[in-house]
């Protein structure tokens, strides 16, 4: 796949279809294909190539005159040719050297959990460095906490799970204070972890008076859970208990037999079943496949007071993620992050949740390459989902205004700025339709949404 | 037959040592190798799994590990992982701030009381209600209002380290016995002069009792506000190897932490002993 339309092919389809060939039109290209995050070979090719086309279209503003040009002689010596009359190198530079950011030591909380790897792995790994920042990631106890703290301004910005901004920027469990996702830091990435004694109970029907934990209210593991339940017929408010537990309390309950699964974030799954006191009963990913998990998040405070650094910021962790797309990367990943400065928790756990080759606690090795997959770009219509998923439960109450509250919150537009500027190709619309267990979403017709559903909160 | 004694206890002091390090040793044996499991997926999964090793470690363990931290105990790899020793120097930091703002503030405050019968008793419901008050409740409301996680953690030692002196001293200042007051009284000593030469002496005990108690309290209330912020101190490292699920070093911390609450109070059992008088 092509990353973006490379005005210097000259057997490009002009009229229509899309830069694979495979798709009627690029917007259908653009439908189909859900990661876009596949870095060129470097970072100054993909400036370059950036810039190249730029010149190129400038020069020859029709595309069948473009097309002649280089058909005659050649896209090298096109750009050969180019480069003799307008200095290239010089305007790469220039273009990569953005703004000057205002404040250049930052302070990024997370949670050590899987799901912040783009945020830790852009320490080690230099991409702060690279965007001209110099960044501090800082461990934070809990998701409370990692809230009042980027409140406080104490972070600039931080890891939290996709729903928190949303619910922030309402004022849901807080004061209402405008909050937003640039980019998500992850899809899928956790799993429904059963004690090894309900080996036998893989129906979610008989499933009535067990007790789970959850490590926060707003977050996509309360919703998939419940939705998960909901869909065997449960109601989770009544049928079964769920309880708000920070991930390393739920191995110990788990152990001590307090509670009888969780719905949690990698590498906690992996480490119960590390630790031999539980089983993974599925992915999260089969519950809703490319479903976001956590998300980076920054006031609108910061963006406003800081623009330039705000989109270093978010230049580093679309570069991390992209990085971090590749499997072929994630075993250097693990081992960067592992250590007690960043995850602090065995390389081998961390291994097997980045590469999808894992234990799965009933004697078995699975392999799932997309276990943890990661795609940065802030889907407007996540945002809508967690919306209605909300409203489903009783979280907000009365009219929503799905549409204008996604929007502020999922910073799509500048993201996608952002990732044109830097070579990627960031889909066209912000919203895109996805199937939850089968059952299709229309982000258009929320409240329809969640009309359908037969169990919930009655409001 | 005074030194005979202490060697004695000493003997007995050890051989529990020993009897205790035993049993746990015993008690936390690996059973050997569990039921059958492939290679390939025994690669997989940890010692628990594989050689029903306890989840809790032995003390063969934790002394190795305990040497491992002892042997560079002021390492810096960055903002969430330092030695025990910068740790251990963090909290004692943030004890011994909050605990002398509350020095400042209990002592005089306590001696106004102590000193005015009706402040005392129209205080003192106030006092009793807030004495009891966890430092994990006012943790959330300080992060609040203070807007600022270390000298929150700072303000609830010191909110927490508080009372104990205060009503310490209360108690110490109102029963100074009424014939020296009088005594001075008579001699003409005036209100200052006699605060200062015949009631802080005669109520130093007290007071210094109630120090005692606070600076132990300062110290049981800094682990759980480091573990609920996080960043930095040795409540903040029981709090990450938690998160690791690694017992070990929550034991080797569990060990420094009443180590390190032992000296603080002998320190003031010191302090005490220097103003204590023979009546």
């Amino acid at each position: 796949m092509s990353i973006f339309d490379d005005p210097l092919d000259a057997d490009r389809d002009l009229q229509r279809g899309c830069s694979c060939g495979l798709h009627q039109s690029a917007a259908e290209h653009d439908q189909a294909a859900a990661l876009r995050c596949e870095p060129v070979e470097s970072e100054e090719k993909r400036y370059e190539g950036v810039v190249a086309s730029a010149v190129m279209r400038a020069m020859f503003p029709q595309d069948m005159a473009r097309r002649a040009f280089l058909k005659s002689v050649g896209a090298s010596t096109a750009l050969a040719a180019l480069s003799q009359f307008f200095p290239l190198k010089t305007a790469t530079d220039l273009f990569a050297d953005t703004g000057a950011p205002e404040k250049k030591d930052l302070k990024v909380g997370f949670i050590p959990i899987t799901c912040a790897t783009p945020i830790i792995m852009a320490a080690p790994l230099g991409f702060y460095a690279k965007h001209g920042l110099n960044v501090d990631v800082v461990k934070t106890a809990g998701w409370a906490v990692i809230r009042d703290k980027t409140i406080n301004k104490e972070y600039d910005a931080a890891h939290m799970l996709a729903p928190m901004p949303i619910a922030i920027s309402l004022g849901l469990g807080a004061n209402a204070i405008p909050f937003t996702v640039p980019a998500i830091e992850n899809i899928n990435g956790q799993g429904i972890v059963l004690a090894t004694k309900h080996k036998d109970k893989r129906d979610p029907k008989d499933w009535k008076g067990l007790k789970f934990a959850i490590p926060f209210d707003y977050s996509m593991h309360n919703y998939l859970l419940r939705y998960y339940l909901a869909e065997a017929g449960l109601d989770p408010d009544t049928d079964v208990q769920l309880r708000s537990v920070p991930p390393p309390e739920m191995v110990a309950n788990l152990r001590a037999d307090n509670i009888d699964g969780f719905l949690a974030p990698d590498n906690i799954c992996q480490r119960a079943i590390y630790d031999g006191v539980g089983f993974m009963h599925l992915l999260s990913k089969e519950i809703w496949d490319g479903h976001p998990c956590c998300s980076f998040a920054a006031s609108r405070e910061f963006i406003t007071t800081a623009p330039n650094s705000f989109a270093a910021l978010t230049r580093s962790i679309v570069d991390a993620t992209a990085y971090a797309s590749k499997a072929e990367n994630r075993k250097q990943i693990a081992e960067a992050i592992a250590p007690a400065n960043y995850i602090n928790a065995p390389v081998t756990v961390l291994e097997q949740v980045l590469t999808g080759t894992y234990a799965d606690g009933l004697g078995g090795v699975k392999t799932d390459a997309k276990r943890v997959d990661f795609d940065p770009f802030p889907w407007q219509s996540f945002a809508v989902w967690m919306l209605t998923q909300m409203k489903r439960w009783g979280q907000i109450k009365g009219d929503v205004d799905y549409k204008a509250v996604a929007e502020q919150v999922y910073l799509a537009t500048d993201t996608k700025k952002l990732m044109t500027e830097m070579g990627l190709s960031p889909p066209a619309s912000a919203y895109k339709s996805f199937a939850v267990m089968g059952k299709t979403f229309d982000p258009a017709k929320p409240e329809d949404y969640v009309a359908s559903f037969k169990i919930r909160k009655a409001s | 037959m005074n030194s005979s004694f202490r060697l004695r206890a000493g003997l007995v002091s050890i051989a529990l040592l020993a009897a205790f390090l035993g049993i746990w040793h015993l008690a936390t044996r690996s059973a050997g190798p569990v039921a059958t499991m492939s290679p390939e997926y025994a690669k997989l999964m940890g010692l628990t799994a594989t050689q029903g090793k306890s989840a809790m470690p032995g003390p063969l363990d934790v002394g190795a590990k305990l040497w491992e931290h002892l042997r560079k105990p002021f390492y810096d790899n960055g903002p969430n992982d330092k030695g025990l020793g910068i740790q251990l120097a963090y909290s004692i930091a943030r004890v011994g701030t909050g605990y002398l703002l509350a020095v400042l503030v209990a002592i005089p405050l306590g001696f106004l009381i102590g000193m005015s019968p009706l402040l005392s008793k129209a205080l003192d419901p106030f006092i009793q209600v807030l004495k009891p008050i966890s430092p994990l409740a006012w943790m959330p409301l300080a992060l609040y209002t203070i807007k600022d996680s270390s000298i929150s953690a700072i303000f609830v030692i010191f909110i927490c380290s508080i009372w104990p002196m205060l009503l310490n001293t209360v108690f110490g200042v109102a029963s100074v016995r009424k014939e020296w007051i009088n005594v001075a009284r008579t001699l003409e000593v005036g209100t200052f002069r006699r605060a200062f030469t015949v009631i802080l002496p005669a109520a130093a005990p007290t007071i210094l009792t109630g120090m005692r108690i606070s600076i132990g309290i300062a110290w049981l209330v800094i682990v759980a506000a480091e573990m609920l912020v996080g960043g930095t101190g040795i409540g903040y490292f029981v709090w990450n190897e938690w998160n690791n699920l690694s017992i070990t070093n929550v034991i080797i911390a569990i060990l420094l932490i009443g180590i390190v609450g032992m000296l603080l109070d002998q320190i003031l059992a010191r302090f005490t002993r220097m103003v204590r008088f023979p009546e």
